[in-house]
């Protein structure tokens, strides 16, 4: 007879040296931005999809992520305070949690995440439009900081395809006002060949990083494509893409992964080596960052691994073949906006996904909504669906939120998913017989 | 002879189904969850039992000449001494505990006054008891805590009023004792309960005496019969408290899947509404759940709405139903959230509104949240089967109905009598199977 309580989440985290070496490059980052104001170095803020840190690289600008900030926040467990902070200066409930969660942490003081000050930013860059709360976002920042913003306009893929019309609108963009507004606000002079030079290494990069999320289409997966994903994706979708530091970065999770497949093992959990694969599940939406762990467990207690997400492509869907290019680079920058996944239609969502259920061999899409996020969770029900119909696997539907710790109903969510895994092992015996 | 249970805890009541070999329900057994869910598992089984052996009783009884056309009336009239018996039982630990609280560090100078009050009370509840249990009383609720609270807290007053005693303190011990009793499991054991239940039966049937050896012999031997608890599944809300090992635990979306199939062999679609949480199940021909969705973040609309309602209207929750059937004229109703409702339900009571046609609107918000929740499921198809305590509510079945043959147009719609104890039948159907199908041979209860 088993009474005992199911056990938590350990505190000693089991990491390998992909892992340590990410840690060293976000800290010295963090670090890096504490100075900047007072050594004197410019600093953009600027989001993650479409992001254009290669070319912010080329006006010696360090790069701030304000939704880095707040994950971070949320994974360490101070965004709950900020979020409050935010809601008593007159924040809604309703408004993102990312959003609020910078916004208190600007009120208090603007300390980061690794208890280090942010910097103010000398210029705010929306290198990506679709998320209409980003532009109020950045409005109440600017109002705060009265910097330079930059706005570049990025056409929704409402037909599921970029044109030779919307590249051109975005390189014209660039070119009449970014790029001048890049070059006056931090005083150097753009030079397309250093451009040329990161994005070298940046496609480098994501070759590794495809080969690296397509791993999971074995069986055993190697890897869990969302919470593992999440780690990642963490270098190249911001301050890092360009550099030396993460091209290297993703050699080396690479050989740690082709190790792994060599020797037949599943993923690594923060509490080891994954146990039996039972279920693969495709995830839509992103993660929980309060109880990202916990959350984690759930799925890896149960035997549950993550095969494709659609998180893991927000910052770029390069398992579709888009790679930043050298010889074409402003045109590769527009291309980069133009298909990071929040852009894309939701008929173009639905048959990725659709394509992933089948590609990786998954057993059921999981869906986790953020009711606070308007623009990735808006339509999901129906993707859902839609999904299922086409694929005849089951999905399943739940909502936390990002960093609002509040919205994390642990009991609620592990019931869900014990049910949705206990129907998928009643489906595959019967299939099985 | 060998038994398969089925528990499901659920967040306001606890079922329990007790099956024989042969899939056959033996019987059913219910209790309040209480606070404690392991004591409500267990009494929410030994319910399920002793109503397995009632069952067991007719059969053998069945051939009893002296009991020739009035079989039903007798073991009716068995079933209530039997509850009478349980509920002294009870009245008695209760009177214990709340002396042992009526100590004089609490209440001072006053505790003599105290006792003698409570004795009072409770010799007049002892009185009053066999009232409670005669041939169609009416209690509110099957439960200890409820019949004794309500007759406690009347009783009390008057008590109180007439020994010139603060009511508070009476009222405090009751406060103080009554979860330790709830949580306490009867140690006597059920043959001896149900042979003075039957000396009452007897006593009420002066005719059967000459037949007595001819009534008693069958009854004992059912009681002597071992009702084994070959296997045990439990399965919803509180079911990772239950102490047992994951072989013996379902999520309730399965067990509601199969015991709705197993109630309605052609159920496609079936509608759980529970305590906290709304579940649209879709099954196939086999009972095998092929998706289903739930209420998320919040439980708006869930049976627990209800549960309020009654109490800001100050009614029993059995009473919500017949009084909305009265409505005359529709009432809009817009929130499902439990406590806007009960602002809604002020706001219309004050325009004027009649409550039944407020009652009604309710109904129909509840139902209009679940019609949601089944289209995210994927809609409602033939056969559907609507379970769980709500589908014993005839207001909320109808509002359903007319939704249904709004939005699917003509439909079976099936809802069993025991649909609150859906989950456990299914839990019960999975306990049988496992060891039918070898899946477990080994008995570990």
């Amino acid at each position: 007879m088993n009474t005992a309580a199911p056990k938590k989440p350990s505190t000693e985290v089991v990491k390998e040296a992909s892992m340590l070496k990410q840690k060293v490059m976000i800290d010295e980052n963090f670090t890096r931005l504490s100075t900047s104001n007072e050594d004197g170095r410019k600093v953009v803020s600027t989001f993650v999809p479409g992001n254009l840190n290669e070319l912010l690289m080329c006006f010696d600008l360090d790069r701030n992520f304000p939704e880095i900030n707040a994950l971070q926040n949320g994974m360490r467990k101070k965004s709950g305070r900020l979020i409050m902070e935010a809601e008593r200066n007159g924040q809604s409930e309703d408004v993102c949690t990312y959003v609020k969660s910078d916004l208190g942490m600007i009120e208090q003081g603007n300390i980061g995440p690794t208890g280090e000050k942010l910097p103010d930013p000398d210029v705010l860059l929306l290198s990506y439009t679709g998320c209409f709360t980003f532009m109020k976002w950045f409005e109440l920042v600017r109002e705060k900081y009265d910097c330079e913003t930059i706005m570049l306009h990025v056409p929704y893929q409402a037909d599921g395809s970029i044109t030779q019309n919307m590249r051109d609108y975005v390189v014209k963009q660039l070119k009449d006002d970014v790029i001048p507004t890049l070059e006056r606000v931090s005083g150097v002079k753009f030079d397309i060949d250093r451009l040329r030079g990161y994005l070298r290494q940046s496609q480098q990069a994501e070759d590794d990083l495809v080969w690296i999320l397509q791993s999971a289409k074995n069986k055993p997966s190697p890897i869990d494509a969302f919470f593992g994903g999440v780690y990642y994706i963490g270098p190249i979708f911001t301050a890092f893409r360009g550099t030396e530091a993460a091209t290297e970065y993703y050699q080396t999770l690479r050989g740690e992964i082709e190790q792994r497949l060599a020797d037949g093992l599943g993923p690594v959990t923060p509490e080891g080596d994954f146990g039996k694969e039972k279920f693969r599940l495709v995830v839509e939406g992103t993660p929980n960052y309060t109880n990202f762990r916990e959350f984690w467990k759930m799925l890896y207690d149960e035997g549950a691994v993550v095969v494709a997400s659609s998180y893991t492509k927000v910052g770029g869907v390069y398992d579709l073949g888009f790679r930043h290019d050298p010889d074409n680079p402003l045109e590769s920058l527009a291309d980069y906006c133009l298909g990071c996944y929040t852009n894309l239609s939701l008929p173009a969502r639905i048959k990725m996904l659709t394509n992933y259920i089948e590609d990786y061999q998954a057993d059921g899409l999981l869906v986790n909504s953020v009711k606070s996020c308007n623009s990735f969770s808006a339509g999901q029900l129906l993707m859902l669906r839609e999904i299922e119909k086409r694929t005849g696997k089951p999905g399943a539907f739940i909502e936390t939120d990002l960093v609002d710790p509040r919205y994390f109903s642990a009991a609620n969510v592990k019931n869900r998913l014990e049910s949705y895994f206990q129907m998928l092992e009643q489906k595959n015996a019967t299939q099985a017989a | 002879m060998e038994t398969f249970i089925g528990i499901d805890l659920g967040s306001t009541t606890t079922k329990a189904v007790v099956m024989d070999d042969n899939l056959q329900v033996l019987g059913r057994g219910i209790t309040n969850s209480r606070s404690n869910y392991d004591v409500a598992a267990e009494v929410a089984k030994q319910e399920a039992l002793l109503n397995a052996r009632f069952h067991l009783f007719r059969q053998s009884l069945d051939g009893v000449s002296a009991l020739d056309g009035r079989l039903d009336d007798f073991l009716d009239q068995l079933v209530r001494d039997f509850r009478l018996e349980q509920f002294l039982e009870q009245l008695i630990d209760l009177e214990r505990t709340c002396i042992a609280n009526a100590d004089p560090e609490r209440f001072g100078g006053e505790t003599d006054a105290l006792h003698e009050a409570l004795a009072e009370v409770f010799r007049r509840l002892n009185k009053e008891a066999p009232d409670q249990f005669a041939p169609g009383a009416q209690r509110k609720s099957d439960f200890f805590r409820d019949i004794a609270g309500s007759r406690y807290l009347a009783v009390g007053e008057t008590v109180a009023n007439e020994s010139s005693l603060s009511f508070d303190h009476v009222l405090n011990v009751y406060d103080r004792s009554i979860i330790d009793v709830e949580n306490r499991i009867s140690e006597e054991s059920l043959s001896d309960k149900l042979l003075r239940a039957l000396d009452r039966t007897f006593a009420a049937y002066d005719d059967l005496s000459a037949a007595s050896d001819a009534v008693h012999a069958p009854i004992r031997e059912v009681l002597e019969t071992p009702l084994e608890e070959t296997f045990v599944i439990g399965t919803g809300y509180g079911r990772a408290r239950l102490p047992f090992s994951k072989d013996h635990i379902r999520s309730e979306i399965l067990c509601h899947g199969l015991g709705a199939h197993v109630m309605y062999p052609d159920t496609s679609t079936v509608l759980d509404i529970g305590g906290q949480d709304t579940k649209a199940i879709q099954v196939d021909p086999a009972g095998i759940v092929e998706n289903f969705q739930m209420n998320d973040r919040c439980a708006a609309g869930c049976g627990r709405y209800l549960g309020y309602i009654a109490d800001e209207m100050n009614l029993g929750l059995h009473e919500l139903g017949p009084l909305a059937l009265k409505s005359t004229r529709n009432v809009r109703i817009n929130s499902t959230c439990t406590v806007f409702a009960g602002a809604e339900l002020r706001d219309r009571l004050s325009l004027g509104e009649a409550r039944e046609d407020i009652l009604a609107g309710l109904h129909r918000a509840i139902i209009l949240r679940a019609m949601s929740i089944l289209s995210r499921s994927g809609g409602i198809r033939d056969q559907f089967t609507f379970t769980g305590g709500v589908a014993n509510n005839g207001a909320a079945v109808k509002a359903l109905k007319q939704l249904i043959q709004e939005n699917y147009g003509e439909l079976t719609i099936n809802i069993d009598p025991d649909s609150i104890y859906t989950g456990a039948l299914g839990a019960a159907t999975f306990a049988q199977r496992a060891v039918a199908d070898g899946e477990v041979a080994q008995v570990e209860n």
